[in-house]
């Protein structure tokens, strides 16, 4: 029997129970795989849930197409290891239907783009409930998200009128048109997702891993330089080594100056880290104090 | 022992408005190096912009738009810590007497319940309700934070007075919510004294720190009972690999299961033995509570989601005739008479509610008989009935098995949370 420390074991025990609660409890569930750290995490936890059966969740990517060529690549090689068939559901594909419109300018980013895609996508499939890789220590508006959390017909998340969530006993039922978000490493912080993954030798993508990147410095932050980003007048392409902590749309992901090419090493800097995952890499996030709630509302993860 | 060995330390904070609560807590995550830069940043941004002329710490758990409008806190926020000795998980509530729901949410979960007290103003309606919240759901341990000391002088004597009306309060309650664990700390979350640090402006105190006394506290376990294991979800792959696996998929709520255990099927009542049990971390011979498996039987009889294996003595009780008290969670009063849909554990049967024979004067902890409504933030005690039998126990002896959420037929909102009464 592997030796996991007894915190880590809990949220283990405590993210199974959550997966095998909802996929009893609904017809057609769906598992949002970006194959970011939380989204693998949520995945690998899934399949210790229901083992040694086939996962009973479909797997689907909210592609932005704004993607890093290496994470589209663990993406496919990690799912088809896992013999798990993948659904992807593309912005660019709403914006040639014209279900939305694509947004340009040096900070455009499709990550407001995505809830029209996933909405549309979860209707398309008639999904009823959606797995995302959401923790609550995210951000402050995450700290008060459910464990099950309702959205309307149009995918809308009303802090004021979610369902009071008492111990562990879930209110699973729908009303025509809602749907349900369901989060099942709600209670994980960063420094415990990469415990587990170190515990567990779960794979990630090389670019969670220290390496050389063309970056561009902006408001604190250093974005991948890319194909997709615009430059603001001034700016200028440096060479550095970073490492990335969370895998978003390639264009408002920002990258943090990092030495760490082990697990090990992104556990040590981890636990000294001073600034949030959020605030160090999420350029979209800077925009407004509310934003991640403005987001939640409309739909986003 | 270290924080990774220990489970983490469930708790609620619950306070009035502008007892200080937000403080408080800013002050636990700071002090206790919890924060990151950038959220401290941010503190200090949104307290100038308000024109503060120092950083406002309880701008830290301020989450949601609506509540930074009004300046309130208006949801059950969690959040995380960890010392080197102690995980933390806190929920925090908020204080109104129209968030009672969160105060129910944030205890549902809850070992220990920190209520925050202003020493200037000693015990208020809202404490009294946070107090018989936290008892009506189970909740071991009160630690009573008496806060703004610094603003009575840190008079020895306020203290004392503050302590005596809670303990007057906590000592007129009903027998069964009368708490077996309470203590009282003097802080004053403003400067910090006493939160994480000791202080000196206190010397009549000769207890620990708030946090030093919180990182002592026991966690809420309870080991020598008979199991109670629901199934939520039967594994059968079918496959080529695995032909005739049928494995019962489930969270141990309580007591220990080991391998080659007699066990019983509830309701149905069918025995068998325990023949395997897998856990996410490999084989083991004994399951301890909290911890998810999936468990096999010797014998090949009808399980299904919603049974529950339980041990042969000390099993759970089988009924449909159920009474609980109840907390009222939506603004649809109660329809006596009417029918809800009832999860309980992993089983979710029809219900309907016979009867309300009291509610709860909160000022006073005492019944009073039923007067016609059972509404929004109403405490109480009902009788149910369901379509079919349900695997109990007493609330106060065994939350998870004694809990039970009452939900709209016609809007599946959850209206209520009871709990079971002894029989
Ligand atoms: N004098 C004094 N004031 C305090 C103390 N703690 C909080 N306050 C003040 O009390 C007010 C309400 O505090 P807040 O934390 O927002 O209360 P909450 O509504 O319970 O979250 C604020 O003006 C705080 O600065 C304390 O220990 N001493």
């Amino acid at each position: 029997m592997s030796r996991l420390p007894g915190h880590l074991a809990s949220l283990e025990d405590e993210a199974i129970f959550v997966l095998r609660e909802t996929v009893a409890s609904r017809e057609r569930p769906v598992l949002l795989f970006s194959a970011g750290k939380d989204s693998i995490l949520t995945f690998h936890l899934a399949r210790k849930a229901f083992a040694p059966a086939r996962l009973p969740i479909a797997v689907m990517h909210v592609d932005t197409g704004h993607n890093f060529p290496e994470v589209i690549a663990f993406r496919d090689a990690y799912l088809k290891a896992a013999d798990v068939p993948l659904l992807v559901a593309s912005v660019e594909e709403s914006i040639r239907k014209g279900r939305v419109a694509d947004v340009t300018g040096p900070r455009a980013s499709r990550n407001a783009l995505q809830s029209v895609t996933l909405l549309d996508a979860i209707r398309d499939h008639k999904f009823d409930v959606a797995f995302g890789g959401g923790r609550r220590d995210e951000d402050r508006a995450r700290a008060k998200e459910r464990i099950v959390s309702v959205r309307d017909d149009l995918g809308q998340w009303d802090p004021k009128s979610q369902r009071p969530e008492l111990w562990d006993v879930f209110n699973m039922r729908l009303r025509g048109g809602e749907h349900l978000r369901v989060f099942p490493i709600s209670n994980f912080t960063e420094l415990d997702v990469w415990e587990y993954i170190h515990a567990e030798k779960i794979d990630v993508p090389s670019i969670y891993y220290a390496h050389t990147r063309e970056v561009i410095e902006r408001d604190g932050m250093l974005l991948a330089n890319g194909p997709h980003l615009t430059h603001l007048a001034g700016e200028r392409p440096i060479i550095t080594r970073v490492r990335f902590r969370t895998v978003g749309d390639a264009t408002c992901t920002g990258a943090v100056r990092s030495d760490a090419t082990t697990i090990e090493g992104i556990l040590e800097e981890t636990i000294s880290a001073t600034v949030t995952e959020r605030g160090a890499t999420r350029a979209d996030d800077k925009f407004s104090e509310a934003a991640m709630e403005d987001r939640k509302r409309e739909g986003y993860f | 022992m270290s924080a990774n060995d220990t489970k983490p330390l469930r708790c609620a904070t619950a306070g009035s408005v502008d007892d200080g609560k937000s403080t408080l807590i800013g002050r636990l995550l700071f002090d206790s190096k919890s924060l990151m830069t950038d959220q401290i940043a941010h503190v200090d941004e949104a307290s100038k912009r308000r024109g503060l002329g120092r950083t406002d710490l309880a701008l830290l758990t301020d989450g949601l738009r609506a509540e930074r409008e009004q300046g309130i806190t208006i949801d059950v926020a969690w959040r995380y810590f960890a010392t080197p000795k102690r995980r933390f998980v806190l929920a925090d509530a908020p204080g109104h007497v129209q968030y009672t729901c969160n105060t129910v949410t944030a205890c549902s979960t809850a070992e220990v319940a920190i209520v925050l007290i202003d020493a200037r103003k000693s015990m208020t309606e809202q404490t009294r309700r946070h107090l018989f919240v936290a008892r009506l759901l189970g909740v071991k341990s009160l630690v009573l934070a008496i806060n703004k000391m610094d603003a009575v002088d840190h008079s020895h004597e306020v203290f004392v007075r503050v302590r005596d009306d809670v303990t007057a309060y906590l000592s007129a309650l009903p027998k069964n919510l009368r708490p077996v664990d309470v203590s009282f700390v003097p802080v004053a979350a403003l400067t910090g004294d006493n939160v994480v640090e000791p202080t000196r402006a206190m010397p009549w105190y000769d207890g620990p720190p708030l946090l030093q006394h919180l990182e002592s506290l026991p966690n809420d376990e309870q080991l020598d009972a008979g199991a109670r294991f629901p199934v939520q979800w039967v594994i059968r792959p079918q496959s080529d690999d695995h032909p005739d696996y049928r494995g019962y998929a489930g969270r141990l709520a309580s007591g220990t299961l080991s391998v080659g255990q007699q066990v019983r099927v509830a309701p149905k009542g069918r025995e068998t033995t325990i023949t395997k049990i897998e856990t996410a971390r490999g084989d083991v011979a004994e399951l301890t509570a909290g911890v998810s498996a999936t468990v096999h039987l010797k014998d090949d009889i009808d399980v299904s989601r919603g049974d529950m294996i339980v041990a042969l003595d000390d099993g759970p009780r089988i009924t449909r005739e159920i009474e609980a008290s109840i907390t009222w969670l939506h603004e649809t009063p109660a329809r006596v008479g009417g029918t809800y849909w009832l999860r309980h554990t992993t089983r979710e049967v029809k219900a309907t509610l016979e009867s309300v024979d009291a509610t709860f004067d909160v000022l006073t902890g005492a019944e009073i008989p039923f007067t016609g409504t059972l509404g929004l933030n109403d405490l109480g005690r009902v009788r149910l009935k369901t379509s079919a039998p349900l695997c109990v126990d007493a609330y106060r002896d065994r939350r998870a098995t004694g809990a039970l959420v009452l939900v709209d037929a016609s809007t599946g909102e959850t209206v209520a949370g009871a709990m079971v009464l002894p029989e």
